[in-house]
């Protein structure tokens, strides 16, 4: 039996993971791969609480959050295709035309 | 609950083992005596024209944004066909427009000539 | 019982991840965050979600992370290997994501009353099974949060095939 309150430490090492992902990395794909780490870690929260209160609901968000990654995977990566055809970046600090 | 995993915790074992063993042994005393001839591509005999690691077409893109969108409903497919029983004429109702939406994708990909391969 | 297990597949998802986050090559960051997604599915498994841990394979490994290496495929990868890999702002960003760690980890620790464990009690061939459950619930009760998925997925689809043919057109 697992307790619950491993599930949380789990999901919240991941998510922090993932943040440290997000901000430390220059290449886009990576980022994007970071932002699904911590999409992750909240659907392990979701299950281990649906665990605990015996609760479907949090399996069925967790299937709609990873509906949601996909939808997110299409259109990020289709933004980095685009850009990456314009003017063959990879890495997010290049990407400044709109910073003031 | 976890016992019934069993079986496929013993086939993921062997599965792994099967390809440590195998990597290991060949890494530790198979022979080497790399030539430029031998170090190239394999390619089914046929001498490989390019370098593998070059740019691949956007299309594939398009073609594997296609196959998300199947996949996503095969997702919410599968637990509904299990309970179309007990849903009954509701159930149905309630993926019509699910599927509609989702054909409506394919379509307008259709449509907009994504799939035409030039 | 379990909780070997459990050890085991968190090991595997935090070593495979901490390694995703750093790696050069993005081929192989994306391979990691495979195995990541594998050793997830376990602890699902372990969590009574079958369901789930067969669409974290099916649809994420499976599908996402495709979708992922084909774009990869698209751009230049071995260009990318030899540039600087990390953000000037990495000091900050490591520190942000220690402080992130230390206010969930005091959160946590001070919740001292978790709910009471209910079993949902179901095994292989027993009914009503976890994707039978599942789809007694997602087609009754959250009927409209599944109808408009399939909005977002339409708007999303459409946004990636604008997006990526007008690359093509270009």
């Amino acid at each position: 039996m697992v307790p619950l309150s491993h599930y949380l430490a789990l999901g919240a090492i991941m998510f922090v993971i993932g943040v440290a992902g997000v901000l430390m990395r220059r290449n886009a794909i990576i980022i994007l791969m970071s932002i699904e780490l911590m999409l992750n870690a909240v659907n392990i929260t979701f299950v281990g609480f649906a665990r605990q209160l015996g609760d479907l609901t949090g399996q069925v968000f967790a299937i709609f959050v990873i509906t949601v990654a996909a939808a997110e995977a299409a259109v990020g990566l289709a933004i980095l295709i685009a850009l990456n055809r314009d003017r063959t970046i990879l890495n997010v600090d290049e990407v400044n035309l709109l910073k003031w | 609950m976890p016992q019934e995993y069993l079986p496929i915790l013993i086939l993921l074992a062997l599965a792994t083992g099967f390809a440590v063993v195998n990597l290991g042994v060949s890494f530790f005393f198979g022979c080497r005596r790399p030539t430029a001839e031998k170090d190239t591509a394999y390619e089914c005999g046929i001498v490989p024209e390019t370098n593998a690691r070059g740019r691949f077409s956007v299309k594939f893109f398009l073609v594997a944004m296609l196959f998300i969108v199947f996949d996503v409903e095969t997702i919410f497919l599968f637990p509904w066909a299990v309970v179309f029983r007990e849903l009954g004429g509701f159930g149905l109702a309630a993926m019509t427009p699910f599927m509609l939406l989702l054909i409506a994708s394919l379509i307008y990909e259709w449509k907009r000539g994504a799939l035409e391969w030039d | 019982m379990e909780l070997p297990f459990f050890y085991l597949f968190s090991v595997g998802i935090i070593g495979a991840s901490i390694l995703m986050v750093t790696r050069a090559n993005v081929i192989h960051a994306a391979l990691l965050l495979v195995l990541t997604f594998f050793f997830l599915s376990g602890v699902y498994v372990l969590a009574g979600a079958e369901f789930l841990a067969v669409v974290q394979i099916l649809l994420y490994a499976g599908g996402i992370m495709v979708l992922y290496l084909f774009s990869i495929m698209l751009m230049s990868v071995d260009v990318a290997v030899r540039l600087r890999q990390f953000h000037r702002q990495t000091i900050f960003a490591m520190a942000t994501a220690v402080l992130l760690a230390l206010e969930i980890w005091m959160v946590l620790s001070r919740g001292t009353s978790y709910p009471a464990f209910k079993s949902f009690g179901w095994g292989i061939g027993a009914t009503p099974g976890n994707v039978e459950a599942l789809g007694s619930v997602l087609y009754t009760q959250f009927l409209f949060p599944f109808e408009v998925a399939s909005v977002l997925l339409l708007a999303a689809m459409i946004g990636a095939i604008v997006l990526a043919k007008r690359t093509i057109d270009r």
